[in-house]
């Protein structure tokens, strides 16, 4: 298996919110952000902007390891992100994984998924499409 | 027969983001009408999106229009109820100015017996040059009408 890369795969506010990198799984970084304060919604479950900021950061740091994998760079923008909620985030750690569904010469679609201790039932899936403007220079 | 409005986005706002995610966000409330809430979302420097780069991250603004969309739900209802965030859409046409508070406004267009949807807009001082458009749908989730307000 390929080592994996090295990439900042949180942005200043994704370790603000607490999400870290939790496993890596066939080079592809698994996120995971626990229950605290700055997720609750409503009294023992995540915030559904919670939920989405995990989905997106998940997004980003998958399309950041494959780019790094294929050493192209990139700033990467929003486009946009479409979060389905399908189930509760109850109060306990939650993950997410990205994966490329189409990577483009100028942009990039990704689908996104939560869960809890159940991985087979997903929380909430998102998918996002990202532009990847050249770097300055 | 007039009746007095028995939920005011300008009173529960402090109460909806004292604490949690949205106190943790630091949101506050700016504007409303008889079907839409708008939020503030001041500037902070920890919620940037890309190291070395004075642009916002994208995730703020999804919780920015996640609470104001059910604030405005919550107005257009007159009353509060249990709700979910079904379905959310972000589009981002612009990052949002260095430094600038964010500001999230979002109107409830429609309110079935199962469900309310919403449509808005973030902008940085001028609605008419928003940073993103949401559109997005919630459900109601009933339960115990007498269950408190979240965050309480």
């Amino acid at each position: 298996m390929a080592d994996n890369p090295d990439i900042e795969a949180l942005t200043p506010y994704a370790r603000s919110l607490g999400i870290k990198l939790a496993d890596w799984e066939d080079g592809v970084p698994v996120l995971c952000v626990e229950f605290v304060e700055a997720v609750e919604g409503r009294p023992e479950h995540f915030h559904g902007g919670a939920t989405g900021g995990l989905l997106e950061t998940a997004g980003y740091a998958a399309l950041r390891a494959e780019l790094a994998r294929i050493e192209r760079e990139a700033v990467l923008k929003p486009i946009n992100i479409t979060v389905q909620y399908l189930a509760a985030g109850k109060s306990q750690t939650s993950f997410a994984k990205g994966r490329i569904t189409k990577l483009g010469r100028r942009s990039a679609n990704l689908t996104v998924e939560a869960w809890q201790e159940d991985r087979s039932r997903p929380i909430a899936t998102a998918v996002m499409n990202v532009l990847m403007a050249k770097t300055e220079g | 027969m007039s009746q007095q409005a028995a939920f005011d986005p300008k009173t529960a706002t402090p109460f909806l983001t004292s604490r949690g995610h949205p106190g943790w966000l630091g949101m506050r409330y700016s504007d409303h009408g008889d079907d839409w809430v708008e939020l503030e979302l001041p500037w902070r420097e920890d919620l940037l999106g890309e190291e070395g780069q004075h642009v916002l991250a994208s995730g703020p603004i999804l919780s920015l229009m996640d609470m104001a969309s059910g604030l405005a739900i919550w107005k257009a209802m007159d009353r509060f109820e249990a709700i979910a965030t079904l379905d959310l859409r972000v589009d981002y046409v612009r990052p949002a100015r260095d430094g600038a508070a964010v500001f999230g406004r979002s109107q409830c267009y429609r309110i079935t017996r199962s469900a309310a949807f919403v449509r808005g807009l973030a902008h940085d001082g001028d609605a008419d040059d928003p940073v993103a458009h949401i559109q997005a749908v919630f459900m109601k989730i009933g339960g115990d009408p007498k269950r408190e307000l979240p965050g309480g």
